[in-house]
């Protein structure tokens, strides 16, 4: 049996840094002494494994489980569907994905959204899944909307989808934003450009697949995500001291 | 110009926004829609050990209590063994050590019941001692930031803990202690978390 190996570091250049200032809201939130980097131990290694009794399997798809008997969602269906791979390309099976999202007016169910969008009676924004063997997953919802947000003053959110994953240990914790591919608004986003490199933020826009879309029903949309890759343990580094 | 090597790069982190209660707490936010919310129960109902209650606040750089904050912890069982099939050891029959906790709306003030964690051997066999490992995400932070909840009540494990001692700003070591009070024969540790400033607490690259 293959003992427990630590995940390669963390490319904090690819990341978003802490502190941007046009991000507003980071100014007062980002920590201004430099993080202490850790070699892994058990406690980075490991982390929390959840099972289909967890959650419902009709969970992921949002077109359904917020509706009302026999109505639907208002907006685009779409798939949203791609494979979690590690930084090696190996498949991540069995790890939970979570999603959230505002409706096809970009206004979210939530106590604390005051914008004048219309909410939808038949969609709540929340979904949940567990990738496959493969590590595949996928969801059903409608494509969220745009919306203005308080920063500049006129600064709009590309139309995004929020996504949770876990991984298999604690130091792959993931949560980012899908992006819709051809989007206008993604170039010109505060909180897209905290990410330096154009080619990092090139990974968060999902591809339009219309192999996976459904005739005369339903688009589709490819995201991929990748979470960091460990160590072969080739040579011994004494991780648990024996 | 760089040889390929052809290793995948990690998806970019992207902040969790103001309404991340949505995908992640949905009773919060203010509607049903799962029959069962994860992460409200770490220890279960079977775990050995001392029920403790941890409590605190999330501070921005001006003082300010951040009243959108989502934690998550992750912790061993009384005898230090991680519920993973990684890690040495069993855990009790529902003790998932894992937990997601948001802050009320408006005062910012968190809390979870669980249990105390035992210590868990570290690197080069030295023991760690009890912590709980928590991530914090919020809007205006970009990157989930990682830290380490250590108790009040284990000086000697805590003076000789490997992570501690890497900190070599000795004044920044306490940030990383939650101090233990009893309230009403109930044991609450206090953990404040300050992102900035003077008693910035410490993160780690993990």
């Amino acid at each position: 049996m293959t003992k427990p190996a630590e995940f390669y570091q963390r490319d904090r250049e690819w990341h978003p840094p802490a502190l941007d200032r046009n991000y507003k809201t980071s100014v007062a939130r980002s920590p201004q002494y430099p993080l202490i980097s850790l070699e892994n131990t058990a406690s980075e290694i490991t982390g929390p494994v959840f099972g289909h009794n967890d959650f419902a399997p009709t969970d992921n798809d949002l077109l359904t489980n917020y509706a009302q008997p026999g109505q639907a969602p208002v907006g685009e269906r779409i798939i949203v569907h791609g494979r979690v791979l590690d930084e090696n390309a190996r498949p991540v099976p069995n790890t939970l994905v979570e999603i959230w999202q505002a409706n096809a007016s970009g206004k979210y169910r939530h106590k604390k959204d005051a914008y004048l969008g219309s909410m939808d009676p038949n969609f709540g924004g929340c979904g949940r899944t567990m990738t496959d063997s493969d590590g595949y997953y996928y969801f059903r919802t409608v494509k969220p909307g745009a919306y203005p947000w308080r920063n500049w003053v006129n600064n709009w959110r590309p139309a995004h989808i929020h996504i949770s994953v876990f991984g298999t240990g604690f130091a792959q914790r993931l949560i980012t934003q899908l992006y819709f591919e051809g989007d206008p608004l993604i170039d010109q986003c505060p909180i897209v450009k905290t990410i330096p490199d154009p080619d990092a933020v090139q990974q968060l826009i999902a591809a339009l697949d219309m192999n996976a879309s459904i005739p005369l029903d339903t688009l589709a949309y490819k995201f991929d995500i990748v979470l960091r890759g460990r160590r072969s343990k080739l040579f011994e580094n004494r991780l648990e001291g024996n | 110009m760089k040889q390929k090597l052809n290793y995948l790069k990690e998806t970019p982190s992207q902040t969790a926004g103001p309404f991340v209660h949505i995908g992640l707490a949905p009773g919060a936010a203010g509607f049903d829609i799962y029959d069962q919310e994860l992460g409200t129960d770490i220890a279960g109902p079977n775990a050995c050990g001392e029920r403790i209650r941890v409590e605190g606040l999330v501070i921005d750089g001006i003082g300010s209590p951040v009243k959108d904050v989502m934690l998550e912890a992750w912790q061993a069982n009384a005898t230090g063994s991680y519920a993973h099939p990684e890690h040495p050891g069993d855990v009790e029959d529902g003790f998932r050590g894992w937990g997601r906790v948001i802050t009320n709306f408006e005062t910012g003030e968190w809390g979870f019941d669980t249990i105390k964690p035992g210590p868990v051997m570290g690197r080069y066999g030295q023991m760690m001692a009890p912590h709980i490992n928590l991530w914090i995400v919020a809007r205006g932070i970009n990157v989930g930031l990682n830290t380490r909840l250590y108790f009040s009540d284990e000086e000697e494990a805590n003076s000789a803990d490997p992570v501690i001692n890497l900190i070599e700003w000795e004044r920044r070591r306490k940030t990383l202690i939650a101090q233990r009070v009893e309230r009403d024969g109930a044991t609450v540790y206090r953990f404040d978390i300050c992102l900035q400033g003077d008693n910035e607490t410490v993160f780690f690259d993990i």
